[in-house]
């Protein structure tokens, strides 16, 4: 693999640089690597590729996959484009993500098995940037979208000289919640009552937020969680960091498709200057930029 | 492999389709692996108009059967913006690729008159960097509405009027929505092109899911993969029947056997797309694979035609 792994000083695409080393680069071209193992999480999958030569990725980077056979002729002769997630945790070699079926894509990547392969474009995107020694880091999560929030804790939430992280996780019932034990101590809060606070994830934010003097969150989920987080931490002056999802065909940057509306009138790609963002540049979370609920 | 197209010389017949490769963004994404393994032979921009255009509205994508659809609105920084920043940039990334002949650079415009086109080449005139200019016809009449490449008249008249304005080689993207593809084709010749590119994206519409307003920001989108793969190869070959000067085909090329099936039919240089969007090598992929085709004698006896129809349909 002649992919750096050394993180990339890197400006955005628009000339500002306001996150060095939240980026590493991708060899051009994929690379087929073999799945190692599926693990069942409740109503998730974690799929782990052995990539013991890959470049080691920032955390809220993420990859483009494509399972090597048969992607295609599934509902509505589709996927043909691959498939965006977000690298969730990177150890002893293997890349793993967290999938949840919910369209053709998803489908046929829950289908695989260790032996099989699957073609691998990544690290790609900006991702999340460190806590500033005095900051409390508190993890915002939603449904499939806690999975950067795994790697980001690997990261640094256990670093001597950070005050550590709270991880705050929502699901839509019991069975999603085991994806809670991707990270560790999670709080959870489920829209059924089920298991932990019954209510919104960002109830636990606010909460927390209360008790917490010099905080900066880190967040991805839904929509609706990502712009509550948004408007919370805005109304506060807490820097927050916002790991969107769009929808995207190449994610480098070619197809233009992935976009959201900043504040300044301007459109971002979500796969080049994102998918993390300064919560502060978007006046709103597009209904279109969240994980799926 | 190498190949001569307007005077300009290849290293190999693939390239991009405009607005499929974004250079500078890919450069930020694979750094030196770019410059060291350049997908394509020359480099064609997205399109450039005169003002700045931010594009359409999210969402922009919708998976269809066997490929895409997208309506991007063509965002750019308009000429002055292209001129006085991604020009240079791109001429510089494109002078650190590691090819030999070096990658020129086509610059794609997009004018809704003739004057505007006429100032988009003057100033592409101007640019040493640029090598060729493409231009992409798939834009609407100001007066008509109708598309300027629509219509095999109107475009012979346009290429006409705008063709003293470079002296570089012109080529005129063609589209495929239209009721006569050669005849535009013909007419682009006539009006003074170096040379053809086709097709450009099939009008489609996504489904707005039980609602009556379409699921794409834009309303209708432009539909690419290898679900047009046939539309291109009925095109590509119907225009190159009927002109004389080059033709850059495209639509659907994943593979050397789809390139190779456009160069059947005549097409100079063939084009890659969204098989880029799927793996940012495809090109180099594609011209590899084509350069090994071209050193393996072919089989013996070709596929009797009768008993390929059969295999088509097992």
């Amino acid at each position: 693999m002649s992919g750096s792994d050394r993180p990339v000083l890197d400006g955005s695409s628009d000339g500002t640089s306001q996150c060095a080393s939240a980026r590493v680069q991708a060899p051009i071209g994929r690379r087929l690597l073999t799945v190692a193992g599926m693990d069942e999480l409740g109503a998730y999958r974690v799929l782990r590729l052995s990539d013991p030569s890959g470049p080691r990725p920032q955390p809220g980077q993420f990859s483009m996959l494509t399972a090597a056979e048969r992607w295609g002729g599934g509902e509505d002769d589709r996927p043909h484009v691959p498939r965006a997630f977000s690298v969730a945790r990177w150890q002893d070699g293997e890349a793993h993500y967290l999938l949840e079926d919910v369209g053709p894509g998803t489908h046929r990547l829950c289908e695989l098995r260790g032996g099989d392969e699957v073609w691998v474009l990544g690290p790609l995107g900006r991702g999340f940037t460190a806590p500033a020694e005095d900051q409390r880091a508190i993890l915002v999560g939603g449904g499939v979208g806690i999975a950067p929030l795994a790697i980001l804790q690997d990261t640094f939430g256990d670093h001597a000289d950070t005050q550590g992280t709270v991880a705050l996780l929502g699901f839509r019932d019991g069975a999603h919640t085991r994806g809670a034990s991707l990270l560790r101590g999670a709080q959870v809060a489920t829209d059924d009552g089920s298991v932990g606070h019954h209510g919104l994830v960002t109830d636990l934010l606010v909460r927390e937020l209360d008790e917490t003097p010099r905080a900066i969150v880190y967040a991805c989920g839904p929509a609706p969680m990502l712009e509550a987080t948004r408007a919370i931490c805005g109304a506060r002056d807490v820097p927050a960091q916002l790991a969107l999802e769009s929808g995207m065909a190449c994610g480098f940057g070619a197809c233009f498709g992935c976009v959201v509306p900043l504040r300044d009138g301007s459109y971002l790609r979500v796969c080049l200057d994102g998918p993390v963002i300064d919560a502060a540049r978007l006046e709103r979370v597009d209904a279109h930029a969240g994980a799926p609920a | 492999m190498s190949v001569s197209f307007c005077g300009l010389q290849l290293a190999h017949p693939v390239i991009n389709a405009s607005g499929t490769f974004d250079l500078l963004a890919a450069n930020t994404a694979f750094g030196e692996s770019l410059r060291e393994r350049f997908p394509f032979a020359a480099f064609v921009s997205k399109t450039i108009t005169l003002e700045p255009r931010k594009g359409n509205p999210p969402p922009r994508l919708w998976e269809a059967p066997a490929g895409l659809l997208n309506s991007i609105g063509l965002p750019n920084k308009g000429l002055q913006g292209y001129l006085a920043n991604d020009l240079p940039a791109i001429s510089e990334l494109l002078g650190k690729v590691r090819a030999q002949p070096p990658v020129p650079l086509i610059t794609n415009v997009m004018g809704s008159t003739a004057a505007e086109i006429a100032q988009l080449l003057n100033a592409c005139e101007q640019r040493e960097e640029i090598s060729a200019v493409e231009l992409n016809v798939s834009c609407p009449n100001v007066k008509t509405g109708l598309d300027i490449g629509a219509d095999p008249v109107q475009l012979e008249v346009v290429v006409r009027e705008v063709r003293p304005h470079l002296s570089k080689p012109l080529i005129v993207k063609l589209t495929p929505n239209t009721a006569d593809v050669a005849a535009c084709a013909l007419a682009a010749q006539e009006g003074g092109a170096d040379a053809i590119s086709l097709i450009n994206t099939l009008r489609a519409m996504a489904p707005g899911g039980g609602s009556p307003k379409p699921w794409l920001g834009g309303g209708t989108g432009g539909l690419s993969g290898p679900a047009i793969r046939p539309v291109a190869l009925a095109q590509v070959a119907a225009a190159a029947r009927r002109v004389s000067i080059p033709v850059v085909g495209m639509g659907g090329v994943q593979s050397a056997k789809h390139a190779q099936d456009l160069l059947d039919v005549g097409a100079t240089l063939v084009a890659v797309g969204t098989e880029s969007f799927r793996d940012p090598s495809a090109g180099s992929r594609i011209a590899h694979e084509l350069s090994g085709a071209a050193e393996t004698p072919a089989n013996a006896t070709p596929d009797h035609p009768g008993a390929s129809t059969l295999l088509n349909l097992k």
